[in-house]
């Protein structure tokens, strides 16, 4: 095992890819200035600044992947999305369909975001749930470097447009990463901890919170069970199910805001599939909606911490 | 004797085939029997003049006004007809209808009906070009109303410092979807913005397919020769509403009846005429000819069955 933080598990990735397919290419507003490593190995062609325009970006991109190239575009924060979404969602996530399968877009778009620099929200809004909502795209959201590096490989080797979300409070946090070519399926959530009582289903910075919740729990004789979804897109339902099942109660944490979020499609998937053997109803702990304030301790307060986890799991099972 | 071989009178065969092309939807519309669409009626020397001018290898990005330049590139009727009927053997399976035709092979590639969508996507077709090799360029057609979309700043000024082979061509048909242009930008045309991004650009009489297919040529060897965009503006005008059916009426009459005048196939018409290649009957036969040609491509949608349910969710995920 490597030591590494999450931005140089992204950096290995792209590395990594670009080395084993020349037509792997990543480009977006600093790329070049900030990433000369990767100008050294592969030149200028493949690794690209742009004009600050984020639309042209991704449009770039979608059109780029359709004829045979493999771009990878850093769009840096993700509100600054909505000036590409008409490159995402209308032409990237529609044009194989509208054509009849004619086309494929095997893109990935990098964009970070969350509570953890003070940026307030035009720079910090978990948008991630808008491209759930849009067929034909897939969504990533890591929570730890190896998630990140191995996710990355695969969102790059994929067909389809993938939107890869960094949390803006993991970049520069640690963990181990497995040496070599290890790439991790899309579409597999993590069982981080396993568990017998409650099942607490997260993604991103969230899953830390759920595991700092899950180990006060299990102190006081509680099993929780911590799934990291990772994929938001296509959404491994299978893992999340077979949890509930077993510990007839769930918790759904993430930080981007409630209505029409994850946890809605977490909650309804298991209402629909697992309802008999819930023993309390579901819960949901997420961000409010509201934007996010700049402020310190408004920022942390927005993100579910593990505090309000761990009361939540304990009120269902009437152990508070 | 007709000829041909004379490329004006190919010229005017596929703007007659054009013209009964989409005469022919908006009639099958009228009838329930296919959806409204966005004809080009008036733009067909635009098409014709600057497809003629391309190679086999060069590839077209286009939008929601595209009947022109799938038929000037050789679409065969038949399935563009299957196509906006919704039937399974058009070239998107029906799930495309009129406003987003591809045909891959045809090098007709990413069609987006949003207004400037097609400017978004070029640069990265040209990008591909450039960089897997190969002499063929990218040609993207969008209208001035496109022009007034962000898009087209960005994608110009991007095709311009990363020295991208496009040609883009704006069919300046002075109408954006309801509104006049006089009522949205000052300027009297798109070509002049060329130069505020170090770009050559040039203006053409998009009614005289002579005109429009020299400057096109012009153009296109330009672009393969420096491998730097151009932008080539068509001035012409759409003789029929925005979307069928539409009634016209915020049109003025008199506007309208001065560009039907300068109907691009009656010129040319009256040009063949005058210079003796073609008589009366001769232009006749090809009109004859093109109304056979369209009564075979409805038959052949009509027979095309509707694509199966499974094709909802098909072809969503690569």
């Amino acid at each position: 095992m490597l030591q590494m933080t999450v931005n140089d598990a992204v950096s290995a990735a792209l590395a990594e890819e670009m080395r084993r397919d020349p037509t792997v290419l990543v480009f977006g507003e600093g790329v070049a200035t900030k990433r000369r490593d990767l100008v050294e190995e592969f030149g200028a062609a493949r690794v690209r600044n742009t004009p600050l325009a984020e639309g042209i970006i991704a449009g770039t991109a979608a059109g780029a992947a359709a004829t045979g190239l493999r771009p990878v575009v850093d769009l840096l924060f993700a509100p600054f999305l909505t000036y590409a979404m008409d490159e995402i969602v209308n032409s990237a996530g529609k044009l194989r369909f509208l054509s009849g399968g004619q086309f494929a877009f095997p893109m990935v778009v990098l964009a970070q975001t969350g509570a953890g620099w003070g940026v307030g929200a035009q720079h910090n809004h978990n948008v991630e749930a808008w491209f759930v909502h849009s067929p034909g795209v897939k969504v990533v959201m890591p929570s730890t470097p190896a998630d990140f590096k191995g996710l990355l490989k695969s969102a790059i080797r994929d067909d389809n447009p993938v939107l890869f979300f960094t949390d803006l409070a993991l970049g520069y946090t640690d963990g181990p990463v497995p040496e070599g070519d290890v790439a991790i399926p899309l579409g597999q959530a993590a069982v981080l901890r396993e568990g017998n009582d409650v099942t607490l289903v997260s993604y991103a910075k969230t899953v830390h919170g759920c595991m700092q919740a899950a180990g006060r729990l299990a102190e006081a004789g509680i099993g929780a069970e911590v799934i990291d979804l990772r994929t938001l897109k296509p959404l491994d339902t299978a893992t999340i199910l077979r949890s509930v099942r077993k510990t007839g109660r769930l918790v759904v944490v993430h930080e981007a805001a409630g209505p029409c979020g994850l946890g809605a499609e977490v909650a309804a998937v298991v209402a629909e599939h697992a309802f008999t053997h819930l023993r309390a109803p579901v819960l949901r702990l997420t961000g409010p909606d509201a934007p996010a304030a700049a402020s310190f301790p408004l920022e942390q307060a927005f993100v579910p911490q593990p505090d309000a986890i761990e009361a939540a799991a304990r009120r269902l099972l009437g152990a508070s | 004797m007709m000829t041909t071989t004379h490329p004006l009178v190919q010229a005017l065969e596929r703007m007659t085939l054009i013209r009964a092309y989409e005469e022919t939807l908006v009639d099958l519309h009228g009838r329930g029997r296919a959806a409204g669409t966005c004809t080009s009626v008036g733009q067909e020397a635009s098409a014709v003049g600057v497809i003629s001018a391309l190679s086999a290898d060069d590839l077209i990005l286009t939008n929601h006004r595209s009947a022109g330049h799938l038929l000037a590139r050789g679409a065969d009727p038949g399935r563009l007809m299957a196509e906006v009927m919704g039937r399974r053997d058009g070239y998107c399976k029906g799930k495309s209808g009129s406003l987003h035709i591809s045909a891959k092979e045809l090098g007709v590639v990413l069609t987006s009906t949003i207004v400037g969508g097609e400017l978004g996507l070029a640069p990265g077709v040209a990008l591909s070009r450039s960089m897997l090799g190969g002499e063929g360029i990218v040609v993207c057609f969008f209208g001035d109303g496109a022009a007034c979309e962000g898009r087209f700043h960005e994608s110009l000024n991007l095709a311009a410092v990363w020295n991208l082979p496009i040609l883009y061509v704006c069919e300046n048909n002075q109408w954006q979807a309801f509104v006049h242009r006089n009522e949205t930008t000052l300027a009297d045309g798109v070509a002049a913005q060329a130069a505020a991004y170090g770009m050559a650009g040039a203006s053409v009489d998009g009614n005289d397919v002579e005109a429009v297919h020299t400057a096109a040529s012009q153009a296109v060897a330009a672009v393969r020769r420096t491998r730097k965009p151009f932008l080539l503006e068509t001035r012409t005008y759409r003789l029929r509403g925005h979307f069928e059916p539409d009634d016209q009426s915020y049109v003025d009459p008199a506007e309208l009846a001065r560009w039907r005048e300068r109907d691009p196939i009656v010129l040319l018409r009256a040009r063949l005429e005058r210079d003796g290649v073609l008589d009366a009957e001769e232009i006749r036969a090809i009109e004859a000819q093109a109304r056979r040609t369209m009564d075979r491509a409805v038959a052949f949608a009509d027979a095309s069955p509707y694509p199966g349910l499974e094709e909802l969710t098909s072809d969503v995920y690569a």
